[in-house]
């Protein structure tokens, strides 16, 4: 096909888009209007099932197979980026030194880091009470530990952080949501029914199995973030060609080390 | 009132997007992300949206300038390594190495 030819079909498509999505703008309901048929809907049946958000509502009860399917994207990127960036046999490890880190920056990242550990956990534990849940709290627990590395260097964070583990437990949050779904079709109902008793209103144990489901995705979350981080510092800071001499240690003709997993 | 937080949020996505999207060098570009990141959650909080808000904060403002400035760190340091070596003739593996990436 010529140049030319492309841009028409380019041009047609476009132009018939743009009527589409002009024809679909015409049958929106207004801007900003407080009442909604599918919102009205949601919230009366997460009041129904004693969940005070209404969100956590819609993603661990009313849509938790859409969850779980997101939950699963998360999980293949993480597994995908171990596969695609691990160590190759023409690649070696070189240990990081130790870093010399300005003193207000470590004071104030070693601060913040509890601070910040604290609201994720504080974030994934009230994920049916209040806005936030197992997906934001994850990603604020494992952006947490990652300020050990702006504090300290990255041989402090690679102490508290054993990226087996975090694989680990990242397959345990994984298989954990679809064990739990699995408990809807013991129960004689559907899979990731909310079979458990409801419990009182705003309260922590309140919604049945949604804070389960979201303590899974939080657990999922936080440690597929570290796993994935964990794969690209280890290329931005650790593994260097095995025929590289320009690094920065001595001891450059010591046999790869051993992954830490 | 609600509608001009609404249009000045919407006027802050607006711009750093379009900065975002001037930015040619990636280390800058990653700055102005987490900015685009930081303006798009305020639009989701004055839009009553706090959850998209929390996830928008936590991904687009930390989590991807972070992973964008790794890969370019990592992209640069094979640049130097690259550039040192390769007319010694002696990278086995190397043209494999670097379809698979």
């Amino acid at each position: 096909m010529s140049r030319r030819a492309r841009l028409w079909v380019l041009a047609v498509g476009g132009l018939g888009l743009a009527v589409l999505l002009f024809a679909a703008s015409l049958e929106l309901p207004g801007f900003g209007g407080d009442r909604h048929p599918y919102g009205a809907r949601a919230v009366e049946a997460a009041l129904a099932r004693h969940t005070s958000n209404v969100i956590a509502a819609v993603n661990f009860d009313q849509r938790a197979f859409d969850t779980l399917g997101e939950e699963s994207i998360l999980f293949c990127a993480a597994l995908g980026t171990v596969v695609l960036l691990r160590q190759t046999s023409d690649e070696r490890r070189v240990r990081p030194e130790p870093a010399r880190v300005a003193p207000p920056v470590r004071r104030y990242a070693l601060v913040a880091l509890p601070v910040t550990l604290l609201i994720g956990l504080y974030v994934i534990a009230h994920g049916q009470l209040s806005p936030g849940g197992g997906f934001q709290g994850g990603v604020v627990v494992a952006t947490a530990l990652h300020l050990l590395y702006i504090a300290v260097d990255y041989r402090a964070l690679e102490r508290i952080r054993p990226v087996g583990l975090y694989a680990m437990a990242d397959a345990a949050g994984e298989a954990a949501y679809l064990l739990l779904g699995a408990a809807g079709l013991v129960a004689g109902t559907a899979y990731l029914a909310n079979v458990l008793p409801y419990g009182t209103f705003n309260t922590l144990a309140s919604g049945g199995t949604v804070p389960l489901l979201n303590a899974a995705v939080g657990v999922e979350v936080a440690s597929g973030v570290v796993v994935l981080l964990a794969s690209f510092l280890d290329q931005a800071v650790e593994i260097v060609d095995a025929d590289d001499t320009s690094d920065r240690s001595p001891d450059h003709h010591t046999p790869p080390e051993e992954k830490p997993t | 009132m609600a509608d001009v937080l609404i249009v000045l949020a919407l006027a802050l996505v607006a711009a750093s997007s379009t900065a975002a999207v001037l930015a040619r060098d990636p280390v800058r570009q990653s700055t102005v992300l987490a900015l685009l990141g930081l303006s798009l959650a305020l639009l989701f909080a004055v839009l009553q949206a706090p959850d998209v808000a929390l996830s928008q904060l936590a991904v687009g403002s930390a989590l991807t300038p972070l992973m964008l400035l790794l890969s370019v760190r990592k992209v640069r340091r094979r640049g130097r390594e690259g550039g040192s070596h390769r007319n010694t003739g002696n990278r086995p593996g190397s043209t494999d190495r670097e379809g698979r990436r």
